[in-house]
C-alpha cells in the first residue's frame, strides 16, 4: 500500500539524531510489547508479513506521531482482535471474558524462548527456474497494490541491474494477506542514484533493494 | 514525556495511558492462555543481556584476523558465522558487505526496521525513525554528516535497503596501526554504527 511507512526519498523529516548510550528500551512497557509480538507470532497467531501490514494500516497521522513500540502495540492489538484472538469488549474491560482461540503452535511458554532467538527460515524450494541472471537489466514494475508489498515507491518504474540471487523465499505480498507462502525468487537489484533521483541525487551513490521476481520486468 | 521520572517505582496514578493499555493486553493474553509472563521476561532478558553489537564485533574481528574466514563470510554470512560456536546463533540470509577504499556500504530499511538483530541487537531509535529511513537512500552523505562522518567523494556510497528477509552487516575496514592485535583487542574497536555503515571503527589509542 502507498502508505506513510514507505518513506524512502521523502523530505522534511529533519536530521538524524543518534542518542549517545541509548538503552535497549526507554520504558518498561516497550519491552513487554516487543515480547508479546514475538511470543504471539511464535505461537502462530500471525506471520511477520501480516504484522508489518497491520502497522502499515495505522492511520498516517497516528503512524507519524507514535513512537516505534507504540506502533507495534497498536498493530498488535488490532491484529489480534481482527483475527479473533480477543474482543474489543475484553480490551475495554482489561480482562478475558471468554476462552482463548486455539493457537497453531500452542501456548507460548518459557520452554520456547530459545527457539525464537534465531530468525525463522524464509527460503523455500523453487517452483520454477529463476527468470533473471546476475547482470541482467530489470525494470521495477509500476504497481500500486492497496495491500502489503515490499516494493518501495521510489524504485517503481526504474531500471536496475541484478546483482545477487538469494534463492526462492516466502512472498510477503501473499503471506501478509494469508494467501499462502507463494515462494518467489529474490534478487538484490542495484540502481544508480541518478536514475532514481535525477540531478537531485548523489552521483557517487548507488541504492539496492531486495526485489521478488513478480516485482520485475526484463529491461 | 517532559516530566520523565527515572524512579521506576511508579504508582498507578503515574502510569500513562499506553502503559495501562499494554498491561491490559498482557493480562488478557495471559488469562486466555496464549502466553506466560515468565516467557516474556526471558525474551526481554535475552535482548537486554545476550544479544548486542558485541556479537557482530567478534565476527568482524575474526574476519580482520583470518583471511579464510573472511572469504567464507563474504560468500555466505550465515554459514560462516554458524561455524563460530561462541558467537550468537544466527539464522539464514545474513549477507556481509565489505567496505573497501573504493566503496562504503550503508544499511537502511525504508519500509520498516529490518536489521540484523542477532549480530547487533535491537536497532536504535534513529534507525527506525523517519529522518534516517527517508533520507538514507536519497542523501546518504547528508545522513553521514549527521553522524559526523565524512567519506571521500571518490568513494562510492552503496546503500542497501533491507526490503526482504535478507539482513545486511557491514564489514568495516580494519583500522591502521593494529598489526599483531588479537581478535579480542580488535573487537573492542568495532562499533555498532561501523557495522551499519553510519560510522567507522574506533582508532587505536583514541578514547572509546
Amino acid at each position: 500500500m502507498n502508505g506513510v511507512h514507505d518513506m524512502g526519498g521523502m523530505d522534511g523529516f529533519g536530521k538524524v539524531e543518534p542518542e549517545p548510550n541509548e538503552p535497549v528500551f526507554h520504558e518498561e512497557w516497550e519491552s513487554r510489547v516487543l515480547a508479546m509480538v514475538r511470543a504471539m507470532g511464535a505461537a502462530g497467531a500471525f506471520n511477520i508479513d501480516t504484522s508489518r501490514f497491520y502497522r502499515e494500516t495505522i492511520p498516517p497521522h497516528v503512524y507519524l506521531s507514535s513512537s516505534y513500540y507504540k506502533k507495534w502495540f497498536l498493530g498488535l492489538e488490532e491484529m489480534l482482535i481482527e483475527k479473533g484472538y480477543l474482543t474489543r469488549e475484553e480490551v475495554a474491560a482489561g480482562h478475558a471474558m471468554q476462552p482463548g482461540k486455539a493457537l497453531k503452535h500452542g501456548k507460548f511458554d518459557s520452554t520456547q524462548v530459545e527457539r525464537i532467538m534465531v530468525r525463522g527460515k524464509f527460503a523455500r524450494p523453487a517452483p520454477a527456474p529463476a527468470k533473471f541472471n546476475i547482470g541482467d537489466r530489470v525494470r521495477a514494475k509500476n504497481i500500486h497494490p492497496a495491500t502489503h508489498t515490499r516494493l518501495p515507491r521510489y524504485v517503481r518504474g526504474h531500471v536496475g541491474v541484478v546483482e545477487l540471487n538469494h534463492g526462492c523465499h516466502v512472498f510477503p505480498d501473499s503471506a501478509a494477506m494469508e494467501l499462502g507462502e507463494n515462494p518467489q525468487w529474490l534478487y538484490t537489484v542495484v540502481f544508480e542514484a541518478s536514475d532514481l533521483w535525477g540531478a537531485d541525487g548523489d552521483p557517487t551513490s548507488k541504492v539496492s533493494i531486495d526485489a521478488f521476481e513478480p516485482y520485475l520486468d526484463p529491461a | 514525556m517532559s516530566e520523565h521520572h527515572h524512579d521506576h517505582d511508579h504508582d498507578h496514578s503515574e502510569l500513562s495511558e499506553t502503559e495501562l493499555r499494554v498491561r491490559a493486553l498482557e493480562t488478557i493474553l495471559t488469562e486466555k492462555g496464549y502466553i506466560e509472563p515468565a516467557a516474556l521476561d526471558a525474551i526481554i532478558q535475552a535482548y537486554e543481556t545476550k544479544i548486542g553489537p558485541h556479537n557482530g564485533a567478534r565476527v568482524v574481528a575474526k574476519a580482520w584476523s583470518d583471511p579464510d574466514f573472511k572469504k567464507a563470510l563474504l560468500e555466505d554470512g550465515s554459514k560462516a558465522i554458524g561455524t563460530l560456536g561462541h558467537v550468537s546463533r544466527v539464522g539464514d540470509h545474513l549477507v556481509v558487505v565489505e567496505n573497501t577504499p573504493a566503496r562504503h556500504n550503508m544499511v537502511v530499511c525504508t519500509l520498516c526496521s529490518c536489521y540484523p538483530w542477532e549480530m547487533l541487537g535491537l536497532p536504535p531509535v534513529w534507525y527506525k525513525a523517519a529522518p534516517y529511513r527517508s533520507r538514507a537512500v536519497k542523501d546518504p552523505r547528508g545522513v553521514l554528516a549527521d553522524f559526523g562522518v565524512s567519506v571521500p567523494k571518490d568513494v562510492e556510497i552503496r546503500v542497501w535497503d533491507s526490503t526482504a528477509e535478507t539482513r545486511f552487516l557491514v564489514l568495516p575496514m580494519r583500522p591502521a596501526g593494529t598489526e599483531g592485535w588479537s581478535e579480542e583487542q580488535l573487537a573492542e574497536l568495532v562499533t555498532r554504527d561501523s557495522m551499519i555503515g553510519t560510522g567507522f571503527p574506533r582508532t587505536p589509542g583514541a578514547p572509546s
